[in-house]
């Protein structure tokens, strides 16, 4: 077991796949010799040289649409976007061809890329470096969309997106970068759930909390914070957005009878709402209360002074937690 | 195929730019006056004096914002140290009814323009994403996506040819943008829509060698002024740290703008001296033989030996700048201090035109939630 931080323990994956399998690549703006402006490529570059850890042109739809490319090709390449909000010029790419490669060619074409983007508020940034646009993903049919929450579960989810013949969209949660824990370097891959599934972080009975990326910490202390107040929470952290593990979340939710969820993004059209959705569905007898959704308000992010107030943070969470009691 | 590999690694460190570059030059480093045949500048010794005073306090404003992010005052700060000569020379050819269209590190054409920079720091402080009015100085808001703005330019451009102000007292549009812009893909669009069009704008690339770790030769293998040529506009390269060429070049090519002579893409061969950033560490990729090199070139240095040599300032008048340089920099760094956070409930606004039911209600939802810690703080 090694104590890691989160940015370390992607780049120990990384590195990982990249000794494994031959035709892994990286490439992004700045990961060769500066390592990614967070770090997550550092040293790789030095290590596997410049044909595999490729510092790219400034342009993200060329640097998805050439992975397109080296996929058609064999190669499993690994990209990076910066941050959050500069993914948008490789929208087309990602959507219309990346997604769709497959059911375009009747199963022919598999095109294994991860696209890596650091994503989440909450480190005082400027515009566009705090935005959480997985649901846009997630509504695209052929992507599949996962977050990792803590080091351990990134060591592995990074591994298991890089050998996934789809195409995987890999949110990091830039600020909890410098988490740590501890992670097996060794067996950390087998031991962890597959790449589609939840995982259960603390079981309880009265109401289960779902999270993803940068909030599995947040729900996590909650359910501490809530013990104390007698409530017995279970959080799950969910990993995977598309496919969502609804075996999980139905399960849980009929033992509880209460479900809230939590992302950063805007409520509006997010997650939550689909997750809330098929709750209703499926558990519709089992509730107590309708499901409840704790996430950003309908606004663009705001300035970073007051972007405590947009994030869901351990307060909100118990907040709404309480209100899944009163009805 | 690791030897394929090595080979075409190989022929990445031979690069070498084809074509001779010509440098737009009109003062040299060591500050002597040059001329060029195509740029005849017709500059008295008080505009001289007055851009080296721009040079002097615009640099003065950058260091007390880079001091103020390192005291924690600013989330983060874009410098523009060594690039100040292509701006102000830039910003100052603009006629107040052109219009310019600026990346996140053009303070000094921010300044050109009489935006107060102050407005500046309240976006790197976090406290708004720019807030400015575009119209009020002819000033577009800084746009932190790479490129996106050089095609809102182009089309505000457009604008203007639909508006019939081309021609005789016309009116022209600058975008600005660095050498890794260069390869986005809107960056591409707006000089083909520019080109067909023959839309009155100057496209002013300022290539500062360096995208964040990246050097030019990961976005090019031509200098990047010779790129205008296939997208059939002229382009030019000047000195970037030459005040004087950049005024002179960028004149022109903005008169030949508005008269309806088209596109021009100006390359401002320069320098960034710092890093990328405030939160970039430019030690992990470049040479500090680099740094010293262009220091050499420093684009105020040149002026002020010019003024001295040429015996048309005396050290008062630079006494008097570096004076006023301080009381600029003392008001940026209290205003910066004494810079309210916005209210909470001000980020429900300006979504829409008029604020739609939903965002009514969660403003609501939000001053419930902040008035249940007042009454907790109340009663403890």
């Amino acid at each position: 077991m090694s104590s890691l931080t989160l940015s370390k323990a992607l780049n120990e994956g990384l590195r990982k796949a990249m000794e494994n399998d031959p035709k892994v690549l990286i490439m992004g703006e700045d990961v060769g010799k500066l390592g990614g402006v967070f770090r997550v490529t550092d040293g790789l570059q030095k290590d596997f040289g410049e044909d595999r850890v490729v510092d790219t042109p400034l342009a993200e739809s060329g640097i998805v649409g050439t992975a397109i490319g080296l996929a058609l090709r064999g190669y499993r390449p690994v990209c990076e976007i910066q941050f959050d909000g500069f993914v948008f010029p490789a929208f087309d790419q990602i959507t219309t061809q990346l997604a769709k490669m497959r059911y375009r060619s009747l199963g022919k074409v598999s095109l294994p890329v991860v696209i890596r983007i650091p994503f989440g508020g909450g480190i005082g940034a400027v515009e566009h470096h705090s935005e959480s646009p997985e649901a846009l993903f997630a509504h695209t049919a052929g992507l599949r969309v996962v977050a990792c929450g803590d080091p351990a579960d990134a060591y592995a989810m990074i591994q298991q997106s890089i050998s996934c013949d789809d195409p995987v969209l890999f949110f990091e949660p830039k600020r909890r970068y410098w988490d740590k824990t501890e992670v097996d370097l060794v067996g950390g891959v087998a031991a962890a759930a597959a790449l589609d599934k939840a995982r259960i972080l603390a079981s309880g009975t009265d109401v289960t909390v779902l999270c993803y990326g940068p909030m599995v910490r947040t729900c996590a202390e909650a359910a501490v914070a809530a013990s104390a107040d007698g409530r017995s929470v279970e959080v799950i952290d969910l990993r995977s957005i598309a496919p969502l593990d609804t075996e999980a979340i139905f399960a849980s939710v009929r033992k509880t009878g209460r479900c809230v969820v939590v992302h950063e993004a805007p409520v509006t059209g997010g997650l939550g709402a689909e997750i809330a959705a098929l709750v209703t569905q499926e558990c519709f007898y089992q509730l107590e209360a309708p499901v409840l959704r704790v996430g950003g308000y309908s606004t663009p992010y705001p300035p970073s002074r007051i972007e405590e107030y947009y994030l869901p943070d351990l307060d909100r969470v118990l907040d709404a937690v309480d209100r899944a009691f009163t009805y | 195929m690791a030897v394929k590999a090595a080979g075409r690694a190989a022929s990445r460190t031979n690069f070498k730019p084809p074509g001779t570059a010509e440098l737009i030059q009109l003062l040299t480093p060591e500050g002597e006056r040059a001329e060029h045949p195509d740029y005849p500048l017709d500059v008295s010794t008080e505009e001289i004096k007055s851009l080296y005073r721009d040079l002097v306090l615009v640099r003065r404003i950058d260091f007390e914002a880079i001091a103020l992010q390192r005291q924690g005052e600013l989330g983060i700060w874009a410098s523009l140290l060594g690039q100040e000569a292509a701006q102000i020379g830039s910003g100052r050819a603009l006629s107040p009814r052109d219009m310019a269209f600026p990346t996140y590190r053009e303070h000094a054409v921010a300044w050109c323009r009489g935006l107060d920079p102050t407005k500046l720091l309240e976006l790197y402080r976090g406290v708004s994403h720019g807030g400015w009015d575009p119209k009020e100085h002819n000033f577009h808001l800084y746009t932190i996506v790479i490129g996106s703005h050089v095609l809102h330019a182009t089309g505000y451009a457009m604008g203007i040819q639909r508006d019939g102000a081309v021609g005789e007292d016309g009116e022209a549009v600058i975008a600005y943008f660095g050498d890794g812009a260069t390869s986005q893909g809107d960056v591409n669009e707006a000089f083909i829509w520019a080109s067909v069009n023959n839309a009155p704008i100057v496209f002013f690339c300022q290539n500062n060698q360096w995208a964040i770790s990246e050097p030019l030769e990961r976005q090019s293998r031509v200098p990047l002024y010779l790129r205008a040529q296939g997208f059939g506009f002229p382009g030019v390269r000047v000195d970037g740290n030459d005040v004087l060429a950049c005024l002179a070049v960028t004149s022109k090519a903005l008169q030949a703008a508005r008269e309806g002579q088209g596109p021009t893409l100006i390359e401002a061969f320069t320098y960034r001296m710092g890093a990328h950033t405030t939160t970039d560490d430019p030690t992990r990729y470049r040479l500090s033989a680099e740094l010293e090199s262009w220091k050499l070139k420093d684009p105020i240095e040149r002026v002020k030996q010019y003024l001295i040599r040429s015996g048309l300032a005396d050290e008062s008048f630079f006494t008097a700048v570096g004076a006023e340089a301080d009381e600029v920099g003392l008001r940026v760094r209290k205003a910066c201090l004494e810079m309210p956070d916005p209210a909470p409930l001000s980020m429900f606004d300006n979504v829409y035109a008029e604020p739609t039911a939903l965002l009514i209600a969660e403003r609501a939802q939000l001053a419930a939630y902040i008035d249940s810690f007042a009454d907790e703080e109340a009663v403890r």
